[in-house]
């Protein structure tokens, strides 16, 4: 007798836990725009899209009001970097006192293999550059992929 | 109102005064074949789109919304791309069965849909053993799973097919246990007497408790025969990555999909025509203006809605459950639903004996 009853309560047990679950699904069934928890990317772009300011989407080299930018042409970057993903050009220029000086010619990023590691960031003594966080990345034509990321008439800002 | 008896008597009439009596009878054979072919496809597309908007929602998402209007459209664009593909077969397979299951398992699955009374006068063949028909026809579905995962020569549709074939052997007793409670009080296999005898109230109501609970059996056991979550062990993506169609490829995999949602179409009919009433409208004995407000619903609103409110039971119990284990699904068959509904149908059969039931 008490294992029949032992066995009826396992049943009814069964019912009531299955009926919690159910119940759950049948809320979130019947209150669609109080749960769902999708964003809808292309529409929300311009919305209610939040993407963090720590994202590393891609490496920019940063310019001030000026068009200054802080690079050396170091090199450092070039050397961190797992995927041989940047090639620093630099020119030899002559300064008002005769001495010859290294500078930045092209910072040249090849988005296409970059893994978004960030090491380049960190290997950088001058903070020169840094991770934007753009994400909508693609381009039509493989050879866009490959930047200059200095600006055209940029030049090394002088250390006040 | 035309009623669907009209229709079909006056195609006949047609068809009589234009043919001879058995090119009329081939012809009528045609248009019934074609008729249901084409409601069914029209069925599983409905459901296709049903289920992924029922998942989506319950689980916190939209399903599909690109195609169409609210995504209407993407169930079309699939159909399409699986009738575009290339149905494939690999190197070591057994080319015949192989190539054969996937149509094996849609004839049997179009042959349960034979005896079904659609609507007043709407039925293909009114035999005297329907149900029992319907419930034999569907077990021989399993043969075209086994076929399918014996001919892939691939160990995973080997296992999930011996899965199903354990599973449907053993989920047939308690559905068939669980109809035979309704059989037993209305006296009658036949499709179109079981639907008349509920003329009065549906057995569901009719039948006390016993049937209430036959009917939540019914749906438990029919969900683990259509191998549907939470019994899909004969597919279970995640271990078997897709059981006995792992090798299906274009339509050959089309028809697998096609036939699972067939069979949960056939189910649903099966449910409503035995527990539900059938195209019956809903009555409360006693209540003559309700009564009336009812019958002036038409019966195929009855019907169908009765099939869309079954497959949401079924949609809903595959997206709240997690999937058994293969131990946990015989268990549950052989030491729980069969002795209750063993149990069950003896109390049906004594409430039947003494005359209590409505």
């Amino acid at each position: 007798m008490k294992t029949v009853l032992r066995y009826l309560q396992e049943v009814a047990l069964a019912f009531r836990s299955l009926w919690s679950g159910l119940r759950l699904t049948l809320y979130f069934f019947t209150h669609p725009r109080k749960e769902i928890i999708t964003e809808q990317y292309p529409e929300n772009r311009t919305t209610s899209i939040n993407i963090p300011e720590r994202f590393a989407g891609e490496v920019v080299l940063t310019h001030d009001e000026n068009n200054e930018h802080k690079c050396t042409a170091c090199t450092l970057c070039e050397m961190a970097c797992p995927n041989g993903t940047i090639k620093i050009i630099s020119a030899q220029v002559e300064t008002e006192d005769g001495k010859k000086k290294k500078v930045l010619d092209k910072w040249v990023y090849n988005l296409g293999m970059c893994t978004f590691c960030a090491q380049c960031i960190d290997a950088c003594p001058q903070n020169a550059i840094t991770m934007k966080n753009s994400f909508e990345l693609s381009v039509y034509n493989r050879s866009d992929l490959i930047k200059t990321l200095n600006k055209p008439g940029s030049k090394l800002k002088e250390k006040s | 109102m035309i009623q669907f008896s009209d229709i079909t008597s006056w195609i006949h009439e047609t068809l009589s005064g234009l043919l001879s009596p058995g090119l009329t009878f081939l012809a009528e054979l045609v248009l019934a074949g074609v008729a249901v072919l084409a409601m069914v496809l029209v069925f599983v597309v409905i459901f296709v789109y049903m289920e992924r908007k029922v998942a989506g929602f319950m689980q916190l998402r939209y399903g599909p919304n690109r195609v169409g209007i609210w995504g209407s459209l993407q169930v079309i664009a699939d159909v399409f791309k699986l009738l575009l593909k290339e149905s494939f077969a690999p190197d070591s397979v057994d080319k015949l069965l192989f190539n054969l299951a996937p149509y094996l398992v849609l004839a049997v699955s179009f042959m349960a849909l034979a005896p079904i009374s659609w609507a007043p006068g709407l039925q293909m063949w009114d035999t005297n053993i329907g149900v029992l028909f319907i419930s034999a026809v569907s077990s021989i579905g399993v043969i075209g799973i086994l076929m399918a995962g014996w001919s892939s020569n691939n160990k995973y549709s080997l296992i999930g097919a011996m899965r199903s074939g354990a599973q449907i052997v053993s989920y047939e007793l308690s559905a068939g246990l669980s109809i035979l409670a309704v059989v037993a009080m209305c006296g009658s296999l036949s499709v179109h007497d079981i639907i008349q005898s509920q003329a009065d109230g549906w057995w569901i109501f009719k039948g006390h408790l016993p049937i209430i609970f036959s009917f939540v059996v019914y749906v438990i056991a029919s969900t683990a025969e259509c191998n549907r979550a939470p019994f899909d062990l004969a597919e279970a993506e995640s271990e078997l990555t897709a059981g006995y169609h792992t090798e299906y490829s274009g339509m050959g995999f089309g028809i697998f999909y096609l036939t699972e949602y067939i069979n949960m179409l056939v189910v649903a009919m099966v449910a409503s025509t035995v527990f539900l009433g059938g195209w019956l409208p809903f009555h409360i004995y006693g209540f003559e203006a309700f009564n009336h407000v009812m019958n002036f619903i038409p019966s195929w609103i009855w019907f169908f809605g009765k099939i869309f409110f079954i497959i949401f039971l079924i949609m809903w119990f595959r997206w709240t459950f997690p999937r058994l284990r293969i131990d946990q699904l015989l268990k549950l068959e052989w030491k729980y639903l069969l002795p209750l509904s063993i149990v069950n149908l003896v109390i049906v059969a004594f409430i039947t004996i003494m005359g209590w039931h409505f």
